[in-house]
């Protein structure tokens, strides 16, 4: 009897099935792949030693994806979607990188701005300037949403496309290559061996959960997204949980600009964070979040985000050209979606059913 | 015992859920041109069989025959196919177009390749003259009230599908005592034309006005089934609740001896209250130790008036004073902190959170009142459920459990628990009997008296009038949007029903 609880939380567990997925794509990696495993260890010029290998790669590579998979789950959790965040991230590196040298836009790049490295604005203010630029851009959204009222994804596709824009007015038009340094470290550096920006997920990951579910708006954002209207005559500001589920994601999308900038020395408008939004929205439907909003897991959200990584580096590992890596994703999308449809629900519910029946009269 | 009059024959299904036995053996038989009522509690089990006897559900064990040939309903398209239609409570037509297409929606005549207008309104008109309906076939079906749009469904499960067995579920919780009757002659002429209906509703009276045959379902059991003339109308209330009555006639008798009244302590006045196009300004006062009853028909005003008190919309005109504070900011969350609760009229969508757990739903409003960062621990949560789950009976294996597969009368305890946590002042309930069995209907209407006694403000809107008038101290009447009149408790209904159909 216990046993057969436990076997059901397994089951109906939000980390189950992104889980499965991993360990297979992993499975599959060790087999095609012996080497894909292999972690070494570097000693860097500019970081000192610290770990390398596919792993190493996929944490780093994901972690813009997956603070946007965390800022994401929350929004879908109230019932509605963001499509901005990709367009966020491009302002908030656009932000950085402008602010690192504002001189950089208008001029042409000359070899003593290239050796220069330096910046006359100081990093915790193109830091600061980063993440306000990406929260406000949430708060817009937030208040298209619950003040203005539009359909979420009405309202935060104005910003997808004219996020972009902005980006490219902050640039100037141009793409910014970004020469200094230290603001290198996050998207570069490591600390204990292990990539920044891992550490940085982890503790956007530990302040949402110590926002969300150790105060009673993890219990409010559920409750709007199962019925929004209950939950007004229940006497909630149902208007502020959306504003803050969507200023939250506003703000995981700044930081994944920043790291992502960072990681590519460079800011471009029409690139940086480029399809993001629609892979987040996969990461949370794989955590099991339902699209029309109630229970979510922040947690199963990231690991579905783990799960694009890894899925996207084995790819490139096969040595798939990177044209055709839409393509292959397209293919990861279809088997999601197929593990989540009902009936497969059905059939996994029927056979568990089964044995359950069947291991009863045997005792 | 192969009777040749049966048209439906269910003999020793069972069928349970985990953890729930919902049926268990139970025997039911329709004859032709028949109107067997299917009565007993919520949780009794009439749903599952509708569902069994629809295909929604496959049953665990025992048969079905229909016409005396054994079947097996695979669906609820199989069930129509075999000619067992059902028509909800909610209708399920598309109201923007014309009653003709609602009809024959999939059986369109067809001419040259493109629909026959002419002889598919011809068809429908038709088809639904045989209710003996006239009514013009080509308007949108959004114009007429529900009461046609149920004849609609029905002739729809009649001509298109040609039903065999009709299954009314709840047809009269939304229609007016005139559409009611209307629904009743059609009821008859199908019966008299050899159509098996099994009718179900929670009101008595309806059941003895035409039902033919009783069969009762306590706890998914069969109690048994029962000509309707000789069963008499306590011995049936008895049989659905399972025990004897008592305790329902006691509840009377609770109201007459707090005769002596205390002094009348106003908690809330409100002085030409009013929004345009919802409700013209009114003048009320709620007193604390009295409950207020509010009688009118449906789309009297009667639900707008309580949402302006709680703050569902804000009033444009007339002040509304609590406790002393005239009211500026009007929101569910300021009535919350003033201490005004309602029960909305429509538990699903305006109450319940059906995926949140029973203790979630319970704490919901006391968490609102604290706000987002004074978060209830978990031990807190438990303690505050388990108390109400207690007070009010809520029937659950535990607290954990999800709201929506609580039965309608739990479901409305549950949101009486979330309100009475925050221990309000004054406690407005919409239609808080609206849909649920007898029993709990009892045990509801007692709590609201219970309350009153200690001391709160009770308001009570309710369509059945017997009820409003069995514990009101004072009687509102609405009209049209207007607050008419105001009685003391001991009005005769006569007089409330000359008044609220504007005739006094």
């Amino acid at each position: 009897m216990k046993q057969n609880s436990l076997l059901k939380r397994v089951r109906e567990s939000r980390l189950l099935w992104p889980l499965v997925a991993w360990v297979i794509i992993l499975i599959f990696d060790a087999i095609v792949e012996p080497g894909f495993f292999r972690l070494g260890i570097i000693a860097d010029p500019v970081y000192g030693k610290h770990l390398y290998g596919n792993l190493v790669d996929i944490f780093n590579n994901g972690a813009p994806l997956m603070l946007v998979a965390i800022g994401m789950t929350l929004v879908i959790a109230t019932g509605g979607v963001d499509l901005s965040v990709g367009a966020v991230i491009a302002i908030s590196a656009a932000m950085g990188a402008v602010l690192i040298n504002p001189a950089l836009g208008n001029q042409l790049i000359t070899n003593d701005i290239l050796t220069k490295n330096a910046t006359n604005t100081p990093l915790v203010l193109i830091v600061l300037a980063d993440l306000a630029a990406g929260t406000l851009c949430g708060l817009w959204n937030g208040i298209l949403v619950s003040r203005a009222r539009i359909q979420p994804m009405v309202a935060t596709l104005i910003l997808m496309v004219a996020g972009r824009g902005i980006a490219q007015l902050i640039t100037n038009g141009q793409i910014m290559t970004i020469y200094y340094t230290p603001y290198f470290w996050f998207g570069n550096g490591y600390i204990l061996g292990l990539p920044v920006s891992i550490y940085i997920v982890a503790l956007v990951f530990l302040l949402a959960w110590v926002l969300i579910r150790k105060t009673a708006i993890g219990l409010f954002i559920e409750s709007v997204g199962i019925n929004a209207k209950s939950t007004f005559y229940s006497g909630i500001n149902e208007q502020n949980v959306k504003l803050l589920a969507y200023t939250f994601c506003g703000f995981c999308g700044a930081i994944a600009g920043l790291i992502l900038s960072s990681y590519v020395h460079s800011a471009d408008g029409n690139n940086n964070g480029l399809n993001y939004e629609l892979d987040a929205i996969l990461a949370v439907v794989m955590g099991g979040t339902l699209m029309t909003g109630g229970r979510f897991s922040m947690f199963a959200s990231v690991i579905g985000a783990v799960v694009i990584w890894t899925f996207t580096v084995t790819v490139y590992s096969l040595g798939v050209p990177a044209n055709a890596l839409l393509a292959a994703k397209a293919f990861l999308v279809m088997i999601v979606i197929m593990l989540y449809s009902d009936y497969t629900r059905r059939f996994l519910n029927r056979l568990s059913e089964r044995r359950g029946t069947q291991h009863g009269t045997a005792d | 015992m192969a009777d040749a009059q049966n048209v439906v024959l269910m003999q020793g299904i069972g069928k349970s859920f985990p953890g729930v036995i919902a049926l268990e053996d139970v025997n039911f038989s329709l004859r032709k041109g028949e109107i067997h009522a299917l009565m007993g509690e919520n949780g009794a089990g009439k749903s599952t069989l509708i569902k069994v006897l629809t295909g929604v559900e496959q049953p665990d064990r025992g048969t079905i025959e229909l016409d005396g040939k054994l079947i097996q309903v695979r669906s609820p398209q199989h069930s129509q196919e075999l000619g067992i239609s059902t028509v909800y409570q909610e209708i399920n037509l598309c109201t923007n177009i014309s009653v003709a297409e609602n009809i024959m929606l999939g059986r369109e005549p067809y001419r040259f390749g493109s629909i026959d207008w002419q002889k598919m309104n011809e068809l429908a008109h038709r088809a639904i003259n045989r209710l003996s309906i006239d009514i013009d076939i080509t308007q949108p079906l959004e114009n007429y009230s529900v009461a046609i749009q149920q004849m609609v469904a029905i002739t729809r499960a009649l001509e298109v599908l040609s039903a065999k067995v009709l299954i009314l579920d709840e047809p009269t919780s939304s229609l007016d005592i005139h559409e009611t009757n209307l629904l009743f002659e059609v009821m008859r002429k199908l019966k008299n034309e050899g159509i098996g209906i099994i009718f179900i509703t929670h009101f008595l009276d309806q059941v003895y006005q035409i039902a033919d045959r009783i069969t009762v379902l306590r706890n998914g059991k069969l109690v048994g089934t029962f000509e309707a003339a000789s069963l008499p109308r306590l011995e049936l209330v008895a049989k659905m609740l399972g025990r004897n009555l008592t305790e329902l006639n006691a509840l009377s008798k609770v109201k007459s001896q707090e005769e002596e009244k205390k002094v009348k302590e106003h908690l809330v006045e409100a002085k030409d209250l009013g929004r345009k196009g919802s409700l013209e300004p009114v003048d009320l006062e709620l007193n604390a130790n009295e409950i207020l009853g509010i009688a009118g028909l449906l789309g009297s005003g009667r639900t707008e008036m309580a949402g302006l008190i709680f703050g569902i919309d804000s009033p444009d005109s007339g002040s509304l004073i609590v406790c002393g504070e005239k009211v500026n900011r009007f929101s569910p969350l300021e009535s919350l902190k003033r201490g005004i609760a309602l029960c909305p009229e429509d538990r699903k969508a305006e109450g319940i959170i059906g995926d949140l757990t029973i203790r979630e739903n319970i704490i919901l409003a006391l968490q609102a009142r604290y706000g987002w960062f004074k978060f209830l621990s978990k031990p807190k949560q438990n303690e505050i459920a388990e108390k109400y789950i207690k007070l009010l009976g809520i029937v659950t294996p535990s607290p954990e459990q999800l709201v929506k597969n609580l039965s309608g009368g739990n479901q409305q305890k549950v949101i009486l628990a979330r309100w009475l946590a925050t221990d309000p002042k004054v406690l407005i309930l919409d239609e808080p009997t609206r849909g649920i069995d007898v029993g709990a209907k009892t045990e509801i209407q007692k709590l609201v008296m219970q309350l009153a006694e200690e001391g709160k403000s009770c308001v009570f809107i309710s369509s059945e009038l017997e009820e409003v008038l069995r514990i009101s101290d004072r009687v509102a009447v609405l009209r049209d949007h207007k607050k008419v009149a105001e009685y003391a408790g001991d009005v005769d209904d006569q007089t409330l029903i000359h008044t609220m159909a504007g005739e006094l």
